[in-house]
């Protein structure tokens, strides 16, 4: 080997070369669009027809955003200003949120009174709070609690005693109850509880309501019927109330469902089978046509009230087949392992069934929760002021006779700024709680 | 050492151990809730009864076979407003299930492909079949109901703008689908003599491509060899039906739409109220659609599409003997609920006023006999009949491609 020399070799590098740049099509832009854009040939197509479908979209769409007029009195003074600043009147006529976003927002609530919803809305969101972060001071919860109660009072008016004597009602049962079962079982203290709740709720509370509202009227506000609710509000209001509602009854739904007590059990797969097969807006009409056939004679009760019930019990029974199937997803020794540490059927629920079972039903869960608010629209149906029934009463006035996509870009992005929230709220509980595979 | 001993039964059965005793303790429970229910349910029908008295009404359901007296603009069996109150409630019910079917099949499609384009590698489309997901999925469907309905009744072209030298709209595809404001039309199939032996012809050769299958694989099995299986199925599909077809005489004719007067006539109606409910509810439930594909092909493990490659598999029949058969299994579940949600949602027909099942037996129906009670009754258990018919069937193919576990 060490014969070879070098002049026998035609060429020989004595330096190293530097470094050499990657190819320009290995770097920077090139390389993303190369990779990401136009990989193959069908990927090249794809590109090419998404760019021309966002292009015709876009260039139709922004113009009409953002030349839109904000100020004019109504429609047709808004052409006239388009007409006279572009020359046709393919714009938006944002002016007519300008001059009714109120309305959408809080219907035919009484103007003088707006400050009251809002104060609602704040408090709603305090006692949310700390529902949803539990790094929130515990003390918080408390507002949550009061919240209800807070609301009605606020949103309905009257004096703080009704709402009051609800609560009051609620404090008798927990007393009762944890009186009772220290002398006897559980089963009895629940239905002794639940009885002096009620007999307070229909027969003692009214009228200790009324001798306090004559004596000291404490806080007394306008008093607002329930069909001047509506826009965004009565969505909040339905929407807030059937997921705070239908969560817990879901819960007691799926343990029916699960449990080995046979009566329960059928009772409860009829009630969910029954609701999840029929469309919400014939329980809606249930409510509004012909609930009073089965309620005693001359009670008349609120038709929000009745909604609320309504969606809540709709709700409830997709929660409950959500939950069931995080029930189901459990291994089975879990089961084992909760009765082998002697914990009794509630305990192992409250210990070590329902922390897994509602971790894992988390995104149904929310998917039920979005559902439900966006079902609060189809109250338009039964006479409630939503907000797509306020767009249907905007239109009919003269003046914004044949305005449609301003007033469906505004309610679409408020429902779908809440919608999407929630969405992505529940795609962070999960992260949080994921245990496994870190 | 002492030990514990069963408790000496020496007093016989006391009424105590009904809620200490595990033994009678979900007995009693049982009981309990049972008498809470049968309690719950007398008080309603008690209330009911009372109701009805007051009101001097009753429940009958004779109201169903009297003459309706109203008409239905949309209706696929023969009906006029001499017929019954029940003929009135099908037309309506057959109504909801066609755009219950319509709308499925559209849905499927669109969740499909929105869904297997939010998984490609091309960034933009996928991004851009994302913003389609969000934002179908999070507005209420009713919203995209009324805004595809303002698209059609607001669209500037009426019936007339089709006329004259240089019309300011036209017709599309070769002049055979007319869309205006006043809704759609298009083509209609014309059956003339002989043409169903045209029809048996085609579904011979459905026959025959089923048996082709059947067939080939046995071979492959038996041999090993592979058929250009594809193109012999395609010939099957078109060539026999074409050969009777033209040796007929080309007996089935279309009629298309013609301007007429101030409108269209001729060819197939489709009302833009049934339009729009079905282009709303196929891409609000195809947004759905297609999120359940995509978590449907993401939960197939990349090991097996990286297995079927070592095998020396092509990316098509990975896609069709590894992970479609795989993925089909969590997809169904899920879809069978979005399509019971779509039948459920076409009821919100009412806010463009196609003549469903509510629009017929709960509305006008309920209206002009005023027997709320009885149509209601009857509307609920129509719609439980169709979700149940509807998630039994689907439960049934489920079962035939879950996993067999033995």
């Amino acid at each position: 080997m060490s014969d070879i020399r070098t002049q026998d070799i035609a060429f020989v590098r004595e330096e190293i070369l530097d470094q050499q740049p990657p190819p320009r099509s290995q770097l920077g832009v090139a390389k993303w669009l190369r990779e990401n854009l136009f990989s193959n040939w069908f990927n090249g197509l794809l590109t090419i027809v998404s760019i021309v479908v966002l292009f015709m979209v876009l260039s139709s769409v922004l113009p009409w955003v953002f030349g839109g007029v904000w100020d004019a009195g109504s429609l047709a003074e808004c052409r006239d200003i388009l007409n006279e600043r572009f020359g046709n009147t393919h714009y938006a006529c944002w002016a007519v949120i300008t001059e009714r976003w109120q309305q959408l927002i809080f219907g035919f609530y009484p103007e003088t009174e707006y400050w009251r919803a809002i104060v609602a809305f704040v408090l709603m969101l305090v006692a949310i709070m700390p529902v949803l972060f539990d790094n929130l001071p515990r003390k918080l919860l408390w507002v949550t609690i009061a919240f209800p109660f807070l609301m009605v009072w606020l949103v309905w008016g009257g004096t703080i005693w009704g709402p009051l004597s609800v609560a009051v009602g609620f404090v008798i049962g927990g007393i009762a109850f944890s009186i009772i079962d220290r002398r006897y079982s559980s089963i009895i203290a629940l239905i002794a509880a639940v009885l002096i709740t009620i007999v307070w709720w229909l027969f003692i509370g009214p009228s200790v309501v009324e001798g306090l509202n004559a004596l000291i009227p404490l806080g007394e506000l306008k008093r607002v019927e329930s069909r001047e609710l509506g826009g965004f509000m009565i969505c909040l209001i339905i929407g807030i109330s059937g997921i705070a509602l239908s969560l817990p009854i879901g819960i007691v739904l799926a343990l029916g469902r699960q449990s080995d007590l046979f009566i329960v059990k059928m009772i409860c797969v009829g009630f969910i089978e029954f609701i999840r097969g029929v469309p919400l807006i014939t329980l809606l009409f249930t409510a509004s046509l012909i609930l009073n056939y089965f309620l005693p004679p001359n009670t008349t009760f609120d038709l929000t009230l009745r909604v609320i019930i309504m969606v809540t019990l709709f709700a409830s029974a997709y929660m409950a087949e959500v939950i069931r199937g995080g029930l189901a997803a459990l291994p089975k020794g879990q089961y084992e392992a909760a009765d082998a540490l002697g914990l009794d059927y509630w305990k192992a629920q409250r210990l070590v069934i329902m922390p897994q079972a509602l971790k894992i039903s988390i995104p149904g869960i929310v998917n039920t929760f979005i559902g439900l608010f966006k079902d609060t629209t189809l109250v338009m149906f039964i006479g409630i002021f939503d907000m797509l029934a306020l767009s249907n009463a905007i239109r009919a006035n003269s003046e914004w006779n044949g305005i449609y996509w301003e007033l469906f870009v505004f309610i679409g992005l408020i429902f779908w700024v809440c919608c999407f929230a929630m969405s992505q709220y529940s795609q962070w509980l999960e992260r949080k709680l994921r245990t496994d595979h870190r | 050492m002492t030990t514990i001993t069963d408790p000496q039964q020496d007093g016989g059965f006391r009424l105590s151990q009904l809620i200490y005793d595990t033994r009678y303790r979900s007995t009693t429970i049982q009981v309990i809730a049972l008498i809470a229910f049968l309690m719950i349910i007398a008080f309603l029908i008690r209330n009911t009864v009372i109701n009805l008295g007051i009101l001097g009404k009753d429940i009958n359901f004779s109201f169903l076979g009297t003459a309706s007296n109203y008409d239905i603009n949309q209706r696929l069996i023969p009906y006029d407003s001499a017929d019954s109150h029940f003929r009135a409630a099908m037309v309506g019910l057959l109504n909801t299930l066609l755009v219950a079917v319509l709308g499925c099949i559209l849905a499927t499609i669109i969740g499909i492909i929105a869904g297997v384009l939010r998984l490609s590698k091309n960034w933009l489309t996928a991004k851009i079949m994302a913003v389609y997901v969000e934002s179908f999925r999070n507005i209420p469907v009713l919203l995209w109901i009324l805004a595809f309905m303002a698209i059609f009744t607001e669209m500037d072209r009426q019936p007339k703008s089709f006329r004259g030298e240089n019309a300011q709209n036209s017709m599309w595809l070769w002049d055979s689908v007319a869309v205006t404001n006043r809704g759609t039309y298009i083509p209609a199939p014309v059956w003339e003599a002989n043409s169903s032996l045209v029809v048996i012809t085609f579904l011979l050769s459905l026959l025959g491509i089923w048996a082709f299958g059947k067939y080939s694989m046995r071979r492959f099995q038996a041999t090993g060899e592979l058929l250009p299986n594809f193109w012999i199925k395609l010939g099957i599909f078109v060539v026999p039906t074409l050969v009777v077809y033209f040796l007929l005489g080309r007996p089935v004719g279309m009629e298309l739409p013609e301007l007429k007067g101030f409108n269209f006539a001729g060819g197939t109606f489709m009302r833009n109220s049934m339009l729009a409910l079905w282009l709303a509810l196929s891409f609000y439930t195809g947004a759905f659609i297609a999120e359940i594909v995509r978590s449907g092909i993401l939960a197939i493990s990349s090991g097996q599409s990286e297995a079927s490659a070592a095998l020396g598999m092509r990316p098509s029949r990975t896609m069709n003997l590894v992970i479609l058969p795989q993925a089909l299994r969590v997809i169904i579940p899920p879809l069978i609920s979005q399509y019971l949600n779509l039948t459920k949602n076409s009821s919100l027909a009412l806010a463009v006023g196609y003549t469903d099942l509510r629009s017929t037996l709960g509305g006008t129906t309920l209206n002009t006999t005023g027997r709320e009670l009885e149509c209601m009754l009857l509307m609920m258990l129509l719609y439980l009949l169709v979700s149940l018919t509807i998630s039994s069937g689907m439960n049934f193919y489920n079962k035939s491609v879950k996993l067999k576990e033995r």
